[in-house]
């Protein structure tokens, strides 16, 4: 401020350019005074890992070697295994996470934030170093990374259901914490009506129709009937689980043939492209609903940022007045998404029922609804950003389970921390800052 | 050529529930004119522009467009039929770009749905340069100053074609310096053939620009008035009796300087400063008063002062006193009175009595409370003499504060504050939504306080009210401290020091156009985002805007 200050001469007419000492050249100099300032958090929590990584998987590593295997028998063409010293590449990793965290901390003392990439890197070669820690300390040191991330992805269909459902709830300004009870919803319906019709794929469809009806629910009463969203979705969820549990132990126990034998849907295998190691089984030999989850994920985000329809949710959800006086109809905006957000779950709760296992057992969803939830935030209610934070999730539960099967000095009950720990720390804001829609879980009443 | 349209409004009554917003209300605008309505707050100006845009539906009453009866079933059938509106808190969704925004609710596509922003770009640009609004159609608007954002909100209504365009108290939060482009921007419009319909109660403003006033007072309206009245007439007319629109205030005394604030700095929690070392003192028997654009850091110094804000650094003296690190409790029983800025948010609890609230800060004592247990003759008791003493209008102590109108309810906080002895009074926005009366009566109790002796500062984004009252003005911009003048400071100084220019280069500034024509390249340069204002200080004056 104080060059704005002394500028101008007095007495002495300043005409035709624009002068220092004018408002606007004055508020053009604004943003540096109220520029957002860099806080300690990342370098300090990338400190913390580092240092923990080193005494960890460095120091106190293990000194077998750690074998990964790549390709599976069937593949394409065959990628030998990677064998890593655990010891080494524990130090080795760990030394390079602390590089990358005395990076951040010397760009926060000359006050720069840290680039987005720097905690994506730093997560990846955590994870790296984590994987050689507990499968170089195993009794078997050897699991196939490429059944390990494809176990991954097939964990993570329903979240990422899941957090699609929650995207475009949220992007429309309702919260949906009836995820849960979509999904759970929707897996008994699949059974139920797949069963009776002999039909998976019908059952696939009224598993879409049972979590539309469960948002409906939502929908109404949170935006008819003003009642907390918050409180409507937590009900939801007991009252799905109640019935479904009531209707599982007196009608489909008593009957299984009857009411509870599905069938699974078929895994399409596309030849040739399913071969290739690693990414083939991922993308190219999956359940119809694997496949359903990536066209999902790309025509949510598609509709979200490229289309009218987008727009008007997306204004709904930030600003519900400005959308009004635009003409726009809030409260139909927001009880038809949040419908489809319900089907988009319900559908995600089908892959329990009809791809996972071939039948309905009480509370089958088992929590993955909130983990979704947890998705979401992580993802930055971003469509794509909430597929790759459900992903994680799925390989936190994944690894948890083949690392118990490969035997690790590490307690199971520890390794099933796993996945929670992994969502409390990305929901605590790892990467960045993450903001919810403006008006999300506030009712839109007009005047 | 440009179509026009006249507009009217007949016997147009709104009610909510019991109350009558809008009681039989008949407005002509006429095609080309700027047409104000002028009332004060709550006189149902706001309502009646609602039931014109279709957010309400009228209880009685019809809408005419060019002769023919028309029903508006939601703003998408009043931006069709041509009218547009800029709300006093804009409709922009802050985190979607320029064309975004513009865009929303009438879109252009390209096939499938997929949005065509290329289209509205064009548009934008196309009224930008028109009216030299320099708009960036891919800038954010949260990243926009409100000034600009209001222009947008302007090219919204005109991409819709809008050939009337309401402007809801449009100048409530811009600086003196916008205010003055906007009243161009508002002529520019009319020459273009767009009608105005100008909400406003700032007589200044109103009779700078307008073509007809329509008065209305508590819903109804009271009459019209022609531009050439005098702010008077004007006043008398809104407020239904004579006002006396000065203050009468004997010159200061200031005594001993009691209360100081030394470089206090206060952090938001995201980390900003948003006030950065300030110092500045106040003398008892001297009201200081704080000007600046909202947002500017005024609520944080307040609140710093108060003990409500957790991150401060700096010093707060009274009487010698150190105040920062106490609690809001032990500030209080400093003797530190405090009107904060929203009254119905953080001075008074709607749902208790009025008598409660005048004892909220004194509950736990003596004589209120003896023990465990309160007495509530006694607090009723002096609830009755607050109220005769303040004049605040209503039938019961007993009645819940909620039920006060806004000027009742803000002699409520005041007759609280100032019912304890005090050695610092801070008022916030003492005047807020208040109606003329009632800003009379503050105004005066504010001063008596003062030639009590008390040191007084005041906090107020409405310029009129800082010269009123001041003793001396302080700026803030930024959360910074750009200066300190003296009372009678000219209004065009301090609105350059309120966009962060120094006392000494806001005075430079205005000196020139002075000596020069007024609005000749200086002003035109000095601001490089309106290219086309060519006027920039005719209307700083009390009487400068009656060329129309």
């Amino acid at each position: 401020m104080s060059t704005t200050a002394t500028s101008p001469v007095p007495g002495k007419p300043q005409q035709g350019k624009p002068q220092p000492g004018t408002p606007e050249s004055a508020r053009e100099k604004a943003p540096a005074i109220s520029a957002k300032p860099v806080t300690w958090k990342v370098p300090v929590l990338l400190a913390v890992l580092g240092v923990v990584a080193f005494i960890f998987f460095g120091i106190m590593g293990p000194n077998q070697t750690a074998k990964f295997g790549i390709s599976s028998s069937g593949d394409f063409f065959q990628l030998p295994a990677i064998e890593v010293p655990a010891f080494l590449g524990g130090i080795v990793l760990s030394v390079l996470m602390l590089g990358l965290a005395g990076y951040a901390v010397y760009l926060k003392t000359r006050n720069e934030a840290s680039p987005g990439w720097l905690p994506i890197v730093f997560i990846v070669l955590f994870v790296a170093a984590f994987l050689i820690w507990v499968v170089g300390g195993a009794r078997t040191p050897s699991i196939s990374l490429a059944g390990l991330i494809a176990g991954s992805v097939t964990l993570a269909v329903p979240l990422v259901f899941g957090s699609l459902s929650g995207v475009l709830c949220e992007r429309v300004g309702v919260v949906n914490i009836a995820i849960e009870g979509q999904l759970l919803g929707g897996a008994f319906t699949a059974a139920m009506v797949a069963t009776l019709t002999k039909s998976p794929f019908i059952g696939l469809l009224a598993a879409a129709v049972a979590g539309a009806i469960v948002s409906m629910v939502l929908a109404v009463f949170s935006i008819k009937y003003l009642v907390n969203q918050i409180i409507v979705g937590v009900v939801l969820n007991v009252l799905v689980s109640g019935l479904t549990g009531f209707l599982f132990s007196t009608v489909m126990q008593a009957n299984k043939a009857q009411f509870n034998s599905p069938g699974r849907l078929p895994i399409i295998d596309i030849p040739v492209l399913s071969s290739i190691p690693v990414i083939g089984p991922i993308l190219f030999k999956q359940s119809v609903v694997g496949y359903l989850m990536y066209i999902a994920v790309i025509v949510v985000w598609i509709g979200l940022f490229k289309t009218k329809w987008g727009l008007r949710v997306r204004a709904v959800g930030e600003h519900p007045q400005a959308a009004d006086t635009m003409g726009i109809k809030v409260n139909a905006t927001r009880f038809w998404n949040v419908t489809l957000g319900g089907a988009v779950a319900g559908i995600g709760g089908s892959f329990f029922t009809l791809v996972a296992i071939d039948s309905f057992t009480k509370e089958i969803s088992g929590g993955r609804g909130f983990i979704a939830l947890a998705a979401l935030i992580f993802g930055r209610w971003n469509p794509i950003g909430a597929f790759f934070a459900a992903l994680l999730f799925g390989f936190a539960d994944n690894l948890q389970s083949i690392v118990t099967i490969i035997g690790t000095p590490v307690p199971s009950q520890f390794m099933a921390m796993l996945p929670y720990l992994v969502t409390v720390l990305a929901v605590a804001g790892l990467v960045g800052r993450s903001r919810p829609p403006a008006a999300s879980g506030i009712p839109y009443v007009k005047g | 050529m440009v179509r026009v349209l006249k507009l009217e409004l007949r016997g147009i009554t709104k009610r909510f529930g019991s109350l009558i917003a809008n009681d039989h209300i008949d407005v002509v605008v006429e095609p080309g004119q700027i047409h104000c309505l002028l009332g004060e707050n709550g006189a149902g100006k706001s309502t009646l522009m609602n039931v014109l845009y279709g957010l309400y539906e009228p209880s009685e009453g019809e809408i005419l467009v060019d002769g023919k009866a028309v029903t508006f079933r939601g703003p998408g059938d009043a931006m069709a039929a041509g009218i547009g509106m800029v709300h006093q808190h804009f409709m922009l969704v802050p985190v979607f770009t320029v064309a975004e925004n513009v865009a929303l609710g009438a879109e252009t596509t390209k096939a499938g749905g997929f949005l065509n922003l290329d289209d509205t770009r064009r548009k934008i640009k196309e009224i930008s340069d028109k009216y030299g609004f320099d708009v960036d159609p891919d800038a954010l608007i949260e990243d926009l100053p409100v000034g600009v954002q209001q222009r947008v909100e302007i090219i919204k209504a005109l991409v819709r074609d809008a050939k009337v365009l309401i402007l809801d108290e449009p100048t409530a939060v811009l600086t003196p310096q916008d205010t003055d482009e906007l009243l161009d921007i508002m002529r520019q419009l009319k020459s273009n053939g767009t009608s105005i319909v100008f909400i406003s109660h700032k007589l200044r403003e109103v009779k700078a620009v307008s073509d007809t006033i329509t008065v209305i007072r508590r819903g109804k309206v009271v009459g019209t008035a022609d531009p050439g009245a005098s702010t008077t007439e004007l006043a008398s007319m809104m407020v239904g009796r004579a006002v006396n629109l000065t203050l009468d205030k004997a010159p200061a005394k200031p005594q001993e300087t009691t209360f100081q604030v030394k470089d206090l700095t206060v952090i938001a929690p995201t980390g900003q400063h948003v006030v950065d070392g300030i110092s500045f003192d106040i003398a008892r028997g001297e009201i200081l008063a704080v000007a600046g654009v909202q947002g500017n850091g005024q609520t944080e110094l307040t609140e710093a002062i108060l003990g409500l804000q957790e991150r401060c650094h700096g010093s707060i003296l009274l009487d010698g006193e150190e105040l920062l690190g106490h609690s809001v409790k032990e500030v209080l029983r400093a003797g530190v009175g405090f009107v904060p800025e929203d009254r119905t948010v953080d001075g008074l609890i709607g749902t208790f009595s009025i008598a409660e609230n005048l004892v909220l800060d004194l509950y736990d004592q003596a004589p209120y409370a003896k023990g465990i247990s309160m007495s509530p003759a006694r607090i009723l008791e002096n609830a009755k003499s607050r109220i005769d003493e303040f004049d605040v209008r209503t039938p019961s102590g007993a009645l819940a504060a909620g039920t006060l109108s806004g000027g009742n309810q803000q002699k409520v906080v005041m007759a609280r504050e100032l019912s304890r002895p005090l050695r610092l009074f801070i008022a916030s926005q003492p005047t807020r939504g208040v109606d003329v009366g009632s800003i009379e009566f503050l105004h005066k109790r504010i001063v008596a306080e003062r030639d009590q002796g008390t040191p007084v500062m005041i906090v107020s984004t409405e310029l009129d009210e800082v010269i009123e009252l001041a003793d001396r003005i302080a700026v803030l911009y930024k959360g910074k401290l750009v200066g300190i003048v003296p009372a009678g400071t000219g209004r065009d100084v301090l609105g350059l020091m309120m966009a962060g220019l120094s006392p000494e280069s806001a005075h430079a500034d205005t000196a020139h156009p002075g000596s020069a024509h007024p609005g000749s390249a200086s002003a035109g340069s000095a601001h490089p985002g309106s290219a086309h204002t060519p006027v920039q200080t005719s209307t700083s004056g009390a009487e400068g805007g009656d060329h129309e």
